[in-house]
Parts: structure tokens; C-alpha cells; sequence
């Protein structure tokens, strides 16, 4: 479904991404684990077509398409989703109301009928009871005051509305309480599919406790380290990366 | 402008108006002789060259005869699901054929009504355009509210303009409201070609006590006019006075308002927005005189701004010594879309008073760049977002308009320009 190949990227001039590697194929959960600021963030936002980031080398495939190549919306509409780590405040702007035009765009460019209003809201109903989501909420200016489980959750009722291919959650579990994390993520598990795929970005192991991984990477400095399956993470959560960084370190060339 | 065109531009328009309010037209010219044109380095007018652009523009200093208006013509102006009064008006002159009234609202050519105290409220040595107003205006408006009358339904204004070689208009408007009384007014002006004209308007409006006057003014005439508003009102105790103040099109626009708060627990609101693009330049001067104690004023102006479009704010808030508990509170906040695009903002506070609370902003920023990319994240195109944001921003300003009609026309204006690349 996804297919990343040599992926370099910079911001400013700076080089975040140097070359990763990644395929994830329909069906799967990949995890991406690394220290702070090992470009974690910069690969979702490249993949979800951040303009501030300059990709200079390398390609990527989304079910065949080039990705690189289409503007951020149409790559929402092939049905890639990006949860954010730190999701923005838009004054006057409430979930409900743009949505409502983000699902219907989504929906032309799949050939698909626009939904009325009636339709629109007994799906919100359905999706607000998933994530466990107030009404009152989606009605408020975009994450305006919303704490800060509540912009992730908000994140997560989004992904459910729009029902994509790809899901990217970026540090979706951090500012969730226990019961939130375990709300949100049986929300994930039952949004997945044969034909769905999910790349989930964190820190814990306790996210991965809930949406249980197929693979597990270790991202630094900008590389895909190492991968392994769900078992590396549980090393991780023992040891750090400090090993990992020294593997890394001593045999770096550059 | 030199002297003598000045001075051309008044005698011709002084003269070519019939002998009513002769003295008043007669003070009203000396004061602008005194005032002159407000000269490139005038504080009051410093960047908005007016003199410089009517000198370019205009051709033709002699007063826009009234063109003649179909009712078809009415009924395609006014705003889809309005309902109320109508008062309609061609190039400054009432058209009482055209017009309908209500209980409680008594309306009459100014020429018809004896002993207006017109000049009392605009103070023709305060502007020299409501000097030149004064000096040149041929007939006028006299609307009234009788005391109690609560008027639920909004009053149009209507004023549909039309000149050739850049004429002048000078309407002039006396609203006086009674005690307890209750009136919406909605100003709007219609150019019916592009032909440029300048218009030059007053409008004085007398509260009573315990009364509660609404007053929009929508301004969306072609990009050839020229256009001064001097909207002044005396507000009593008791009373609240709103004004919004929408600007959409324009060649060069400065508005005047000034409210004077004379009684106790009286409230002055201000409400401003302009939407500008290629070269429109509009002026919003505000002036709230806190002059007794116990009185609020509110103020918020918004703008966004386009291409090579230039706004300027300046809002003066002036609170006398007696004026203690006052309440005032301005903001002035703007969106610029094009690196050629320039705002002026400026507050522009006087207290004299110790036991007040103020507090005043003003923002100048861009699009918000993330926000943009979070919309279009969620699949919506680049120029939806764009007008969902914008539209976001200016929404703030669009609640305060309760009549439907005007803000669901407004909006609908709006719309069109934000979801096409404005
Ligand atoms: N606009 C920018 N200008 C300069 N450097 C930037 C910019 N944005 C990100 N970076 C840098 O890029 C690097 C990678 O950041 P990124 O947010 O991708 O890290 P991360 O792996 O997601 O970290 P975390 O676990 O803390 O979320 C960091 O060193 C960061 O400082
Ligand atoms: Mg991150």
C-alpha cells in the first residue's frame, strides 16, 4: 500500500529525514518509536504534504500513485490520514462545520454522493459514539480550550468520519487518561481492516498494549535503524536507546 | 488641490443649490474656507489624500441632479427576505413614490420640516466635509420616532447613485428617536454604473433617553467612487446606539463616526469590517467621547486585504475628567493576503478620568498558514480553506448584525469573493 524509498527531506536547508526506508502493506500496524526529535513528526508531515518541508531525494508510493506528487487534500481524499502530535486551534471554525465540506470533497473525488444533512449528522452520531466524543465539543471553535485529550480524541473522531487508507497517529496517546487511551484505541482497532493500514508514532508501550503492532522501528537521526516486530518494542521500554545509539553511533560512516 | 479649484468646487456647488437653508449653507462654506481642504500632511487625514484624489478624479464640480428610479429597480436592491420600510433616495434626494412608512415613523423632506437644528450634531468646524457638506447640500431626509415606539422592523435607507464626469452628491440625513423608542436603520448605497462620482454624506442622529438605535451601513458601490460618510449621534442616558459599518468596494472611502456619550448607563457599539482588494482604500475614523460617568463603548473592527488594497483605523476614544466607571473597549484586528497590501492602525486613547477601564488592540498578521494546512489535511481544497478561514474571521464582526436579510446578504457577497480567490 505504501512504499517508501530512500526518503530525504530538509527544512530550512536543514536535513531531518536521510533516507528511509519503509513498506507497509494492507492490513498491518507498523509502530515508529525513537528518541526526541529523531524526525518521527517530519516523516508524517511529509507524508501528509507539509509545503515547509523540501523532500530532496526519494520516492514514495500510495497504492500505486505517487503521493509526493499530489497537493495535501487530494492525498486526505486517496484516503491518507494524519492524527497530529500537536493539533492547531482554529478560531470560528467548528469540527461539524468544516467536516461536513472536508467528508463531501472527500466523496466527489471518489465518485461518491455527497451526504445531506441529515445523513452527515446520524454519521457524526455514529462516529461520536466510538470515540466516546461530546456533541457539545465538535460545536466549539476547532480544539479552542479543548484539553488536551480532548484534541486528540477530536483527532481520532475525524479519522473515523473520513474512514481512510492510511492512518498516521502521530503521539496520539500522549495526554490521554488511562480509560481515554483505551477508548481511543479500541476506536482505532475497530476502524482497521484487510484493506486498511495503520502507522501509529510513540513513545509507550502501553499504546502498543491496546493496537497490537505488526512491525516496530526505530527511527534516528533521520534513518530507519532498526525494525523487528512487536517484542522490539518491549526491549525499548527495558533499555532505552541508548544501545541502539551506540550501534548506530559507532558504525556511522557520515 | 489648489485654492481656486477649491473654492470653484464650492461656489459651484453653493450656487447651483436652491435659497433653502441659505444662512446654514452660508455658515457651513465659511467654515470650509476656514478648514480648507485637509492638506497631505493634515493629522486628522494623513494617509488618506482626499483632496489629492478628488483633484485627479473629479471633473465636473457641480451637484448630481437625481436620476430617475423604476420600482423595479427598488425591488431588485433590496435584500432578499427583507421586511420593513423602505426609503429610497437617488443621488441625495428623497423619492417619497418610491418610499413607505410605518406607524410611528414620521418621515419628511428636510426642506418640509421647520426648525431641524441641522449642524447641531455634525458640527461643521469639527470636518471640513461636513462643512462642505453643509455648504452644498440641496434638500435632505427628517425621519423621527415617536416616544415608546418600538419599530421591530429594520428601516432601508436606500440610495441608489449615479453621476457623470465625477459629480458631487451630499446627502444629509436627521434622525431624531424618541424616548423609549427602538429603530434599526440599514444605510446602503447603490451605484448604478461605473461612472465615478464623489459623495459626500451626513448623517446626524438625536437619541432620546432609554432609546436604542441600530445603525448599519453597507458601502459595495463601484471602484470609481469617492466617498466620505460623516455619521455623528448623540446618545442620552439609558440609551444604547450600535453602528455597524461594512465596506466592500470603492475607489477611496473615509468614514467619520463619532459618538457622543451624554447620559449615564448609555452604551456606544462599533462594528466595523472591510473585505478590500485591488486598489481600494478605506478609511475608518472612529471617535467615542466618554463625557459623563457610568457609560460603555465597544469597538471592534476587522479587515481583510487583498492585492494592492490599503485600510487605515484610527480609533479615538476620549474620556473626560467627570467620566469615571467608564467601560471602553476597542479592537482592531487585520488579515493581510498580499505582501502589497498596507494597514494603518492606530488607537488612539485620551484619559483624563481615573477610575476607568480600557483596554485596546489592534493585530496586523497573514493567513494562518497551519490552520490552512489542517483544512486541507482533512481533504478540503486550498481555496475553501482559504474562505473558511477568512470567513471564520470576519464572522466575529457578521454576528453582530441581527437582521437576517442584510447579514444573509452580506454573507452571500462575502462568499462569492472568498471561494474565488477573493
Ligand atoms: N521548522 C523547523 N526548523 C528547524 N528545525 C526543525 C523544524 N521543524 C523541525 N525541526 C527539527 O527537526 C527535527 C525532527 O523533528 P520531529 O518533530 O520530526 O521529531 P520527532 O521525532 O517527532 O520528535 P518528538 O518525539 O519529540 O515528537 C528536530 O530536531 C527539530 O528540531
Ligand atoms: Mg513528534
Amino acid at each position: 500500500m505504501l512504499s517508501i524509498k530512500n526518503l530525504h527531506a530538509s527544512i530550512e536547508g536543514t536535513p531531518i529525514l536521510r533516507g528511509i526506508n519503509l513498506e507497509v502493506k494492507a492490513g498491518e500496524v507498523h509502530a515508529i518509536m525513537g528518541p526526541n526529535g529523531s524526525g518521527k513528526s517530519t516523516l508524517a508531515s511529509v507524508l501528509a504534504g507539509r509545503e515547509e518541508y523540501e523532500v530532496t531525494e526519494g520516492e514514495v508510493l500510495f497504492q500505486g500513485k505517487e503521493l509526493l506528487a499530489l497537493s495535501p487534500e487530494d492525498r486526505a481524499r486517496e484516503g491518507v490520514f494524519l492524527a497530529f502530535q500537536y493539533p492547531i486551534e482554529i478560531p470560528g471554525v467548528s469540527t461539524t462545520n468544516f467536516l461536513r465540506t472536508a467528508l463531501n470533497q472527500v466523496r466527489e473525488y471518489r465518485g461518491q454522493e455527497p451526504l445531506d444533512a441529515v445523513k452527515f449528522l446520524s454519521l457524526m452520531k455514529e462516529k461520536m459514539a466510538l470515540v466516546e466524543i461530546d456533541q457539545k465539543l465538535l460545536s466549539r471553535s476547532l480544539n479552542e480550550g479543548f484539553s488536551g485529550g480532548e484534541k486528540k480524541r477530536n483527532e481520532i473522531f475525524q479519522m473515523a468520519m473520513l474512514n481512510p487508507v492510511l492512518s498516521i497517529l502521530d503521539e496520539t496517546d500522549s495526554g490521554l487518561d488511562i480509560d481515554a487511551l483505551r477508548i481511543v484505541s479500541n476506536g482505532v482497532n475497530k476502524l482497521k481492516s484487510d484493506t486498511t493500514a495503520t502507522i501509529v508514532v510513540t513513545h509507550y508501550q502501553r499504546l502498543l498494549d491496546y493496537i497490537v503492532p505488526d512491525f516496530v522501528h526505530v527511527l534516528y537521526k533521520g534513518r530507519i535503524v532498526k525494525s523487528g516486530t512487536k517484542e522490539l518494542a518491549l526491549e525499548l521500554e527495558e533499555k532505552g536507546y541508548d544501545w541502539i545509539k551506540e550501534e548506530v553511533d559507532s558504525t556511522a560512516t557520515v | 488641490m489648489s485654492t481656486l479649484t477649491q473654492q470653484e468646487l464650492v461656489l459651484g456647488l453653493f450656487e447651483a443649490a436652491p435659497a433653502t437653508f441659505l444662512s446654514l449653507r452660508q455658515l457651513g462654506k465659511e467654515s470650509f474656507y476656514a478648514q480648507g481642504m485637509p492638506a497631505l500632511k493634515s493629522e486628522e487625514y494623513k494617509f488618506t489624500p482626499i483632496a489629492k484624489k478628488l483633484e485627479s478624479c473629479l471633473t465636473d464640480f457641480s451637484p448630481a441632479k437625481p436620476v430617475k428610479i423604476s420600482a423595479d429597480q427598488v425591488k431588485s436592491a433590496v435584500f432578499a427576505g427583507f421586511e420593513g420600510v423602505v426609503l429610497v433616495f437617488s443621488n441625495g434626494q428623497y423619492l417619497p413614490e418610491l418610499s413607505n412608512s410605518t406607524e410611528g415613523l414620521t418621515v419628511n423632506l428636510l426642506s418640509k420640516t421647520e426648525n431641524t437644528p441641522l449642524g447641531s450634531i455634525a458640527k461643521a468646524d469639527k470636518d471640513p466635509f461636513t462643512a462642505l457638506n453643509q455648504a452644498t447640500f440641496t434638500d435632505g431626509l427628517h425621519v423621527s420616532i415617536d416616544n415608546k415606539k418600538v419599530i421591530e422592523s429594520p428601516i432601508l435607507l436606500l440610495q441608489f447613485h449615479q453621476a457623470r464626469g465625477g459629480q458631487v452628491i451630499s446627502p444629509r440625513i436627521w434622525i431624531e428617536a424618541g424616548d423609549f423608542s427602538k429603530a434599526t436603520f440599514i444605510d446602503y448605497q447603490v451605484s448604478l454604473d461605473d461612472a465615478p462620482y464623489f459623495v459626500n454624506k451626513v448623517v446626524e442622529i438625536k437619541g432620546g433617553v432609554h432609546a436604542n438605535i441600530t445603525y448599519h451601513s453597507l458601502q459595495e458601490e463601484s471602484n470609481q467612487v469617492i466617498e466620505v460618510s460623516n455619521v455623528v449621534t448623540d446618545i442620552q442616558q439609558d440609551s444604547q446606539f450600535t453602528s455597524t459599518q461594512i465596506t466592500l468596494s470603492g475607489d477611496m472611502v473615509r468614514n467619520n463616526l463619532t459618538l457622543n456619550l451624554l447620559g449615564s448607563n448609555s452604551v456606544g457599539n462599533m462594528y466595523g469590517l472591510y473585505l478590500l482588494k485591488g486598489k481600494t482604500h478605506v478609511d475608518n475614523h472612529t471617535n467615542v467621547d466618554h463625557t459623563i460617568p457610568h457609560a460603555e463603548s465597544n469597538e471592534l473592527y476587522k479587515g481583510i486585504l487583498a492585492d494592492q488594497s490599503r485600510g487605515v483605523f484610527n480609533g479615538k476614544i476620549f474620556v473626560r475628567q467627570i467620566a469615571q466607571k467608564t467601560n471602553a473597549f476597542q479592537q482592531n484586528n487585520n488579515i493581510l493576503l498580499s505582501d502589497d497590501a498596507i494597514i494603518n492602525t492606530k488607537p488612539q486613547l485620551e484619559i483624563w478620568a481615573d477610575d476607568v477601564k480600557c483596554s485596546h488592540g489592534c493585530t496586523v498578521g497573514q493567513l494562518d498558514e497551519e490552520a490552512l494546512f489542517y483544512l486541507q489535511a482533512r481533504g478540503i481544497d486550498k481555496i475553501t480553506a482559504r474562505g473558511l478561514l477568512l470567513y471564520a474571521f470576519a464572522g466575529e464582526v457578521l454576528d453582530k448584525i441581527e437582521e437576517d436579510s442584510l447579514r444573509n446578504y452580506i454573507v452571500n457577497q462575502i462568499q462569492k469573493r472568498l471561494g474565488s480567490n477573493f
